[in-house]
């Protein structure tokens, strides 16, 4: 549990979140070295050393991604930032942008830099009334003390920040949605190729990272990227933030090295499953992730560490399940959520998720067919890799876990119309 | 009576008194309007903000309100439309002044989401989708709102509501106007 809170040491602070407390602490110094100094080629070797990887869920290694803008093109180059947090599970970027906006903004400036770009959008998923509030506080004050604007800290770089309200929809956070959705679009994924590092927003080069990845950068380039490299794994630079709720004592986010394990998170930083039950299951990297069992919760929480065991740590939400979840019921909550918010455009995805979720609520009535359980799965299947983006094999994947590794509750629950946990009926 | 404030159903009368009626551009969002218009590069990416505009001054935005934006930024009335229906914090009806959104995601249910949701509806006397006869409050269910440390939470408007039990709930609607 030692290491350093880069990210979480102000979370709760009341003062954190204005500029001079930032700037008190060191704030805008990387910034500054950067704008100064540095040539955008080495800050983004500087963050492939670090082996950055981004947070939002695909653990894509961020010094790649810049270095996909292409160099002195005549397009303007855009940064779109995903604090859409609509993962369920997910609740880190919050923190950030409530406690401390200016971080985010001066790795923005960072990134700028790097890539060409001299303007950035913020999406901030519609909910967040008070984490938008703070995060335009600090644009505000930004502009005002020439932290923003059209010469940035006096070294000629103009830089512009738009915070943006979303509406409202899960499907906005995959990155292509976003940039519709910045047109003033409903959020239909885009196919691709194009990527948007050559056709993003307004059809420009575009960058699009997570929030958490982006406050990061300031401190990889203060430690360097060998001693950022050396918090995490040799995979994974830096530390991170997880998310742990569900049914344990201490729910809230923590930020650990990524050596940590998923078993560490919960006894250890989590207090462990709430009044002493015991583990049944673990989703450890939001919804989408597929379940974990307790006899696998000895695996690194890095993207790689959970990669190897089948699942992915996707945006390090762990919900943790204890013995007295129907996992059938469970698995409703998830299908009503894909279904709901699948955006229609690939049939396998509106149709296979309305499928999954009607097969679970006849289970659940006490109408499942003998051959339920692997209608589920084969459905499942059938949806992975054939639409046009992740949400529907992020719908899939659970599905598949679920059945996989407990397949003998939903196989009782056909058989009996009642939930092999509770003994009950659940009902539609 | 079930409303959903979605639906193109007849309003019970505490909500029909929301109602507006806007036929040209309200002067006092113009300055606004003009502000959110030179953050974006066109005026389409202009409409989410102005959406939000119109809704925070008039609690929903109406079919004229679509109208008298599409003019505004001179693009095709669809446009406006789709985005309006697309989004589903965009009240296309106007809803109860306390508009109560329960959390009915995974998170929230493994710590008694349902329960709170069934005890929510006790206090307020209304189902899900409906709004109280004397217009202050509806009840919805929405997704994860990324407050899970928090479970059970609801948000009121702008507000979120964590840990929830009866007496908080109590609590906070006792507190309301
Ligand atoms: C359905 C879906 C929802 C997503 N939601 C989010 C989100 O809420 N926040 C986020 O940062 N990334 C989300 N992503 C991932 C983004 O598409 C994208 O990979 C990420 O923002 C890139 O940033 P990063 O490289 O810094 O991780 C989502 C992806 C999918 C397919
Ligand atoms: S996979 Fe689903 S959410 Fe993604 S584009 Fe296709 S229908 Fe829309
Ligand atoms: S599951 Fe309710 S806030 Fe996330």
């Amino acid at each position: 549990m030692s290491a350093p809170k880069l990210l979480s040491a102000n979370f709760g602070s009341e003062v954190s979140f204005h500029l001079d407390h930032y700037l008190e602490r060191g704030g805008y110094e990387q910034a500054r070295r950067v704008l100064a100094e540095m040539a955008p080629e080495a800050v983004i070797d500087q963050v492939k050393q670090a082996k950055l990887r981004g947070c939002g869920g695909a653990g894509f290694p961020t010094g790649m991604k810049w270095s996909f803008i292409p160099k002195g093109g005549a397009k303007p180059v855009y940064l779109a930032v995903n604090a859409d947090e609509g993962e369920p599970g997910t609740f880190k970027d919050k923190y950030l942008l409530t406690y401390e906006p200016h971080m985010l903004l001066e790795g923005m400036l960072i990134c700028a830099k790097a890539v060409g770009c001299h303007k950035a959008y913020i999406y901030v998923r519609g909910e967040f009334d008070l984490p938008i509030a703070r995060m335009e506080g600090a644009v505000a004050e930004a502009y005002d003390r020439g932290y923003l604007g059209p010469d940035v800290m006096g070294s000629g770089f103009a830089f512009d920040v738009v915070v943006h309200r979303g509406g409202g929809a899960y499907i906005c956070g995959e990155e292509t949605a976003l940039l519709e959705s910045l047109e003033g679009k409903p959020g239909h994924p885009r196919l691709k190729p194009p990527f948007p590092a050559l056709v993003g927003l307004n059809g420009c080069p575009t960058v699009i990272n997570n929030v958490e990845t982006l406050a990061l950068v300031p401190h990889l380039l203060r430690l360097g990227a060998g001693a950022f490299l050396d918090l995490g794994v040799p995979t994974q630079g830096g530390t991170k933030l997880y998310c742990v709720s569900g049914q344990v004592n201490r729910p809230g986010i923590f930020e650990a090295s990524p050596s940590v394990t998923l078993r560490q998170l919960i006894d250890d930083y989590a207090g462990g499953v709430r009044g002493g039950a015991k583990l049944k299951a673990v989703i450890p990297g939001g919804l989408s992730a597929p379940v974990l069992k307790p006899d696998e919760l000895d695996t690194e929480a890095s993207f790689e560490g959970l990669k190897q065991v089948g699942s992915m740590l996707g945006s390090a939400g762990l919900i943790v399940m204890d013995e007295s979840v129907c996992m059938v019921e469970a698995m409703r909550t998830i299908t009503q959520f894909y279904a709901h918010e699948s955006c229609g455009q690939c049939t396998p995805c509106r149709e296979g998720t309305g499928w999954l979720r009607r097969i679970v609520e006849r289970i659940l009535a006490g109408h499942g067919r003998a051959e339920d359980t692997d209608n589920l799965d084969s459905i499942a299947r059938k949806i992975t890799g054939t639409t046009i983006c992740p949400l529907g094999d992020a719908a899939a994947w659970p599905v598949m876990g679920f059945v996989e590794k407990f397949r003998d509750e939903f196989e009782y629950y056909c058989r009996t119309g009642h939930s092999r946990v509770s003994g009950a009926r659940v009902a539609g | 009576m079930s409303v959903d404030p979605h639906a193109n159903v007849e309003l019970p009368a505490a909500l029909a008194a929301k109602e507006v009626e806007i036929t040209t551009f309200p002067e006092e969002l113009k300055a606004e309007c003009d502000a959110i218009r030179g953050r974006y590069e066109t005026p389409r990416a202009a409409l989410m903000p102005i959406l939000w505009a119109f809704q925070r001054r008039f609690g929903y935005v109406s079919q004229e309100m679509e109208r008298v934006i599409a003019a505004e930024l001179e693009i095709p009335v669809i446009w406006v439309r789709e985005t309006v229906t697309f989004y589903t914090m965009y009240n296309q009806r106007p809803v109860g002044s306390h508009h109560v959104q329960v959390c009915g995601n995974l998170s929230c249910s493994l710590c008694g989401a349902k329960e709170t949701l069934a005890m929510i509806s006790e206090e307020l006397g209304i189902g899900v989708g409906e709004t109280t006869a004397d217009g202050r409050f509806t009840l919805s269910v929405v997704q994860c709102l990324a407050a899970c440390e928090e479970a059970p939470v609801m948000q009121v408007n702008d507000r979120y509501y964590g840990r929830l039990d009866r007496a908080r709930v109590r609590e906070i609607f006792g507190g309301m106007g």
